[in-house]
């Protein structure tokens, strides 16, 4: 930093100098504020089973679900339905994407393409995905292009939606000044649209991301032979209630893993925002 | 010699029919307007808020279409924008993903010039402007009145003929608005650039200008163009210079131009 005098930024935090070589997130007291709730909570979920507060045989203690979890995925067999699922969870997001922001900028940039096309979209947004799941199996089998349709269809609309509302929300002077500067229409897309509107598509993906999570595992537990959905669904058949609380702790990790690269991703593209988005 | 000359300029904005709004008076924004900015001067304009001012300006900028009459701008009639006009918006209109350097070198980049290049002649007016230890912030790191400075700078950079300044001054506190006031006289005399420079203050139009057109209140049309006597020269960079009595002089004749449009304009406020 060379001058500061007329900047609004805030100083650095001046607490920790050289003597510690750690990074922030390591300092014992970030660790402690950040760790803390989930400590107590699976604290909690380890004794209370062990101390008989709860039914033993409905949860498991958390030593042995975790236990469960890595000989899982050592195995090789919960690692060969996490693909399953991701497989199909990315095929569908990646057809999200290809079909969702087109789209997006479309509806965002042509007014009367939208004034046509929003109430046919409306009325078929309301149709929630997983009750397509019939129609798609009637029309492409149960097979994995059902499944994969089906996430599409559940989590292009946060990619499309938000694609919309960031391409309408671009503020109207720099569109002016790109005017004003003679900016063909090409480079207004690109060089002002585009990247005005990122912060909100990186909304809308990771909220299609989650979506498409929640869509996969309804679907692996309506039908299907692999996938994490599939597990839970079995294990609750068997009575295996430890790979049950595996599964569904595995699919917290993958909803959480997913989250993240997505917010690494937005603050490596968009980090011109004073405040990244959590 | 006249740079831009408007002649006879009319604006009319219709009213957007609605079905059960009834119907709405079409609002004639600009009439009769007849000015020319001579090459080399500062002509101010001034009128009340709503008068057409900034109008006119988008106009000549080329942004907005006009419905009557011929603007040129060296004999050329203006059909659209151009790079032959260099547009100073109030709210700034930087660009917020790119930093001072980029975007003063942004009206290069839109005319495909090389970056090494571009990013050599933005710095030199970043440097024209102060700003020389900014290059690397982003407009989120800077004050309102570092934000007008990069683009004045990048209004400059692809050395337009004219600028085109709405307001530019409007939205920065009184102290920094003084120092960038004579910050632009310097710059101009520096560039030797024409400059239509819109504002709402008497005070400002005076000051900066060697030329002040007074304009009327919907439809807006110029009322009288005064001429600013003393040159502007060092002493009109001097802060003594509102208080002498030349100033106060020609501070009177435009204040009394425009009062009545003023009331028109409270009046009209009020009807609303």
């Amino acid at each position: 930093m060379t001058q500061s005098s007329e900047t609004s930024r805030p100083p650095l935090t001046a607490a920790q100098p050289a003597e510690s070589a750690l990074p922030a997130w390591l300092e014992p007291r970030v660790l402690a504020r950040r760790w803390t709730a989930i400590g107590l909570f699976l604290l909690a979920w380890e004794l209370s089973p062990r101390l008989g507060l709860i039914n033993p045989s409905y949860v498991a203690p958390f030593s042995e679900v975790a236990l469960r979890l890595v000989t899982g995925l050592a195995s090789g067999e919960l690692i060969k339905h996490l693909f399953a699922s991701l497989s199909r969870s990315v095929t569908g997001f990646a057809m999200a994407l290809g079909f969702g922001l087109p789209l997006g900028f479309a509806l965002g940039w042509f007014q009367k393409f939208e004034r046509f096309a929003d109430p046919l979209i409306q009325f078929i947004r309301q149709v929630p995905a997983l009750a397509l799941l019939p129609l798609f199996i009637m029309l492409l089998g149960v097979g994995e292009l059902s499944k994969v349709v089906i996430i599409f269809y559940g989590a292009q609309w946060a990619i499309q939606l938000n694609t919309v509302s960031g391409v309408k929300n671009v503020d109207p002077l720099l569109i002016k000044l790109a005017r004003s500067l003679g900016l063909s229409r090409l480079d207004l897309f690109a060089k002002i649209i585009l990247p005005a509107a990122l912060p909100t598509i990186f909304t809308g993906l990771r909220l299609s991301a989650t979506r498409a999570i929640l869509i996969i595992v309804a679907v692996e537990m309506m039908g299907g032979k692999a996938g994490i959905g599939y597990v839970l669904r079995n294990s609750e058949y068997n009575y295996d209630i430890v790979t049950m609380y595996a599964a569904i702790m595995l699919l917290a990790l993958l909803g959480l893993s997913t989250n993240y690269l997505l917010v690494a991703l937005e603050n490596h593209f968009t980090g011109w925002k004073p405040e990244p988005t959590r | 010699m006249s740079l831009i000359r408007a002649e006879s300029v009319r604006k009319t904005y219709r009213a957007k029919k609605r079905f059960g709004s009834g119907a709405k008076q079409d609002t004639l924004a600009l009439e009769n307007v007849n000015i020319e900015v001579r090459a080399g001067e500062i002509l101010t304009i001034v009128g009340p808020s709503g008068c057409g001012k900034s109008t006119f300006l988008d106009i000549v900028a080329g942004l907005v279409e006009y419905d009557g009459g011929d603007i040129f701008l060296e004999d050329k009639k203006i059909e659209g924008p151009g790079l032959d006009r260099g547009v100073v918006f109030q709210g700034y209109a930087l660009i917020p993903w790119k930093n001072v350097l980029d975007n003063v070198a942004f009206g290069l980049e839109a005319q495909g010039i090389p970056k090494e290049e571009r990013q050599a002649i933005a710095r030199r007016y970043i440097n024209l402007v102060g700003l020389n230890n900014f290059e690397d912030r982003t407009p989120h790191e800077l004050s309102g009145g570092m934000k007008q400075r990069v683009a004045i700078a990048r209004a400059l950079a692809f050395d337009p003929k004219v600028l085109l300044m709405d307001e530019p001054f409007a939205a920065v506190d009184e102290q920094t608005r003084e120092r960038l006031q004579f910050e632009l006289l310097r710059i101009v005399r520096e560039t030797k650039k024409t400059v239509l420079f819109i504002t709402h203050s008497i005070d400002e139009a005076v000051l900066l200008g060697d030329r002040v057109a007074v304009m009327t209140y919907r439809p807006g049309t110029i009322k009288a163009t005064i001429d600013v006597g003393f040159s502007r020269s060092e002493d009109k960079r001097s802060t003594s210079i509102r208080s002498s009595r030349e100033f106060s002089e020609i501070r009177e004749l435009v204040s009394h131009h425009l009062k009545s449009e003023i009331d028109k304009a409270h009046a009209a406020e009020q009807a609303r």
